[in-house]
């Protein structure tokens, strides 16, 4: 790999979508050799493919509306760990509910912010979970993920240094949520978080990944996530991505349902001027269950895309999904939630609904529905609006005496609460609530 | 009938108003006292909503001349909700449902806005959930209402308690109630009725739009008011009502008509 010494110093190169991947991947010193060979030819098969693939552009019909030239611009290096993170800024955001916590700042393991887990149920960093049981990593780790065709992915793929790694054994049921945190803190660098949790047969677990900033300024996340739940376990999923508004996000997160499994997400996007969820939910068996939620919750100029599939391949399968996106200023959603049933799939019971709020005349969405069913047996209904508040309901608050602001504020949460409100965590419910409102709208002048 | 305080409340003169451009309102004058009860009744579409909405300050309705002052000052000086915070106050013909806001959070957002912009206290969910609580009974209401979402899935007469429900925790100077028996089964009347009479206070004043005489037996008004046309083209005491109820509304609108066709001619 070359790298070249000065470059090392600056914030990053400067560069177009041609070249952009590979002075990413030329930016990195090669990965110290890894503890499992396995891994290794991993990360290398993975270095091959980002090496092969160029990174999407608007004329990839994947990739129409959402303009990553901005990104393209720099390519941005890894971040050392840093010296001091503020410990008490980053405690703020511990969920008080958690049990076990890992916190990587900057793409570093932080061990002193992190609450690991090393009993019945495993919570903890990469080579902990090698030293347990290397081949069970080796079954799930990229399994799940396909990195093949996306370069995103293939590179988080290629430099996997850490993962947070959750198993929980069969039949044991995770009573407190298990907080994954994320936390940038220096600008223009770039994190590859991973996660793997892996719920084993008629196992329990709540998970909660939460990616934050205490920067304000540019840098780049790119995240992959695999879930494995294994028959008739069950996992709840939350996901919240708090980033800075100049921060580019981009994750694939994927969940693999084997027969029976039950997987309900929660996706809530707020931050970052361009984010992109590529959230996949694929059925690996008879009877599952999937309920995929997500909100979109932004203003100014940012952009927050969500690419949804979700995959029925068995008979019996359900699948519920609920996607709200709340635009205010000159913000712009996205949403595509394909949802593809499968030849064998019959009996499938699928409902989708794509609800948007737009508060002023030039926030934008695109939201599109894409099924395509290939079963003749199944039941798959979905919807999509795009609106305003409404006008009377403004005017039936404040002819109860609720200020303009205050009116379209409460409507604008009551809007966004049916995603909020099916939050498995208090915490974060009431943090969220006070989100809608401080992410949209004025305050009232004066207060 | 003028055992009251006296005080006006609501001077409406010469109030003419549109909506989407055409005039609904053709210039009303209507002066209410505090202690006094008004019924205004009137043929569809003659624009007893209108003028409701116009003087709560719907935004779609437009007043294009006349005055309205309320307590003294001019009205249309003030936003909606400050005329809310004021004292006027609006039950709805149709009420709108407001998904995803509870009940209980709308009721007490809009009483903490309403006390404060009085200089009163607040109360706390706690306590508000106790004062709610006991409005709730006296309007014989099952206080799982609370819990769901503002008027969402409630039944027409749920609908026109929950605006009553609404009146009685707002404590108005001037409460108008547009239709507020329309869709009430027999005992809900007599119920919601109760409620507005319990409301009835030497410096408050009740304006009741309705269709029905029956209402009037419950509330017993001062003055009925007939608008036809944007107009209100006959002001009487409670028999007048009683008219209506055997005569109709035609030998009212006669006039009305012969007036029309000599203008024509
Ligand atoms: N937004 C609007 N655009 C056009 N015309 C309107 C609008 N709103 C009301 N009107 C008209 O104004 C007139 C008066 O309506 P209003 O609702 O005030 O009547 P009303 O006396 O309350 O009737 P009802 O007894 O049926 O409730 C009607 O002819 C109605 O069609
Ligand atoms: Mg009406």
């Amino acid at each position: 790999m070359k790298t070249e010494a000065g470059m090392k110093t600056e914030a990053g190169m400067k560069t177009e979508a041609k070249t952009y991947l590979a002075s990413l991947l030329a930016a990195h010193p090669a990965l110290p050799g890894g503890p499992a060979a396995w891994l290794a030819r991993l990360r290398a098969a993975a270095l091959e493919r980002a090496n092969a693939l160029t990174v999407p552009t608007t004329r990839d019909e994947d990739w129409r509306f959402t303009d990553l030239s901005p990104l393209y611009k720099t390519a941005y290096e890894r971040a050392a760990a840093p010296a001091a993170p503020d410990r008490a800024a980053i405690e703020q955001r511990f969920l008080p509910e958690a049990g076990g916590r890992l916190v990587f700042v900057d793409g570093h393991y932080s061990a002193e912010l992190s609450t690991p887990q090393e009993g019945d149920a495993y919570v903890g960093t990469l080579a902990g979970a090698l030293r347990r049981d290397s081949a069970q990593l080796e079954a799930h780790l990229a399994r799940h993920v396909d990195f093949e065709a996306d370069p995103f992915a293939a590179v988080n793929t290629a430099f996997l240094q850490d993962c947070a790694v959750v198993h929980v054994p069969g039949g044991r049921k995770v009573e407190r949520p298990v907080q994954l945190l994320f936390v940038a803190t220096q600008a223009e660098r770039v994190a590859y978080p991973r996660v793997l949790a892996i719920v084993e047969r008629g196992a329990e677990l709540t998970l909660v990944e939460d990616y934050l900033s205490l920067t304000d300024a540019a840098y780049f996340v790119n995240g992959v996530t695999e879930l494995a739940i294994a028959e008739n376990a069950s996992l709840a999923h939350v996901r919240v991505q708090r980033e800075s508004d100049k921060a580019f996000h981009i994750a694939s997160s994927v969940a693999s349902l084997a027969r029976d499994a039950r997987y309900a997400a929660q996706s809530v996007s707020i931050g970052a001027r361009i984010s992109r969820l590529n959230h996949g939910i694929r059925q690996g068996g008879e009877g599952t269950d999937c309920l995929v939620d997500g909100l979109a919750l932004i203003a100014g100029r940012q952009l927050a895309d969500t690419h949804s599939f979700i995959d029925h391949a068995h008979p019996h399968g359900r699948s519920r999904q609920l996607h709200k996106c709340v635009v205010d200023g000159a913000g712009h959603a996205v949403f595509n939630g394909r949802i593809l049933v499968r030849k064998g799939a019959q009996l499938t019971d699928s409902a989708q609904s794509s609800r948007n709020l737009l508060l002023t005349g030039r926030a934008h969405v695109d939201t599109k529905p894409q099924l395509e069913i290939l079963a003749d047996d199944v039941k798959c209904a979905h919807g999509a609006t795009v609106g305003q508040l409404d006008p009377e309901h403004v005017f039936y608050l404040r002819s109860r005496g609720l200020s303009e602001v205050a009116a379209r504020n409460l409507l604008t949460y009551a809007f966004a609460a049916e995603v909020v409100d099916r939050i498995p965590v208090a915490s974060l419910r009431g943090w969220l609530e006070a989100q809608v409102v401080e992410r949209t709208h004025a305050k009232e002048p004066g207060g | 009938m003028q055992s009251k305080d006296g005080r006006t409340l609501l001077e409406v003169r010469g109030l003419k108003a549109t909506v989407a451009g055409v005039e609904i309102l053709k210039g009303i004058d209507l002066t209410v006292r505090a202690g006094e009860v008004h019924a205004i009744m009137g043929p569809n579409g003659s624009g007893k909503s209108t003028l409701a909405k116009v003087l709560a300050g719907h935004p779609a309705y437009a007043a294009t001349a006349g005055e309205v002052l309320f307590e003294g000052a001019d009205l249309f000086a003030l936003a909606p909700e400050e005329r809310a915070r004021a004292g006027l106050f609006l039950g709805f013909q149709y009420p709108v449902e407001v998904p995803g806001v509870t009940n209980a959070s709308f009721l007490r957002l809009a009483y903490n806005t309403v006390q404060a912009a009085r200089g009163k206290d607040e109360l706390d969910p706690l306590e508000f959930d106790d004062f709610v609580r006991e409005k709730m009974n006296l309007l014989d209401m099952d206080v799982a209402f609370l819990d769901r979402s503002v008027n969402e899935g409630f039944s027409g007469g749920e609908k026109k308690r929950n605006e009553v429900l609404q009146m009685a925790i707002l404590e108005p100077r001037v409460a108008i109630l547009d239709e507020t028996d329309s869709g009430l089964d027999i005992d809900a009347l007599r119920v919601v009725a109760g409620g507005v009479n319990k409301m009835r206070d030497p410096g408050r004043a009740i304006v009741l739009v309705t269709h029905y005489q029956r209402l009037l037996n419950y509330i017993e008004p001062d003055f009925v008011h007939v608008m036809a046309g944007g107009r209100i083209v006959r002001t009487g005491d409670k028999s007048l009502a009683l008219e209506l109820e055997s005569r109709g509304y035609d030998w009212l609108l006669e006039g009305d008509k012969a007036a029309g066709k000599a203008v024509a001619a």
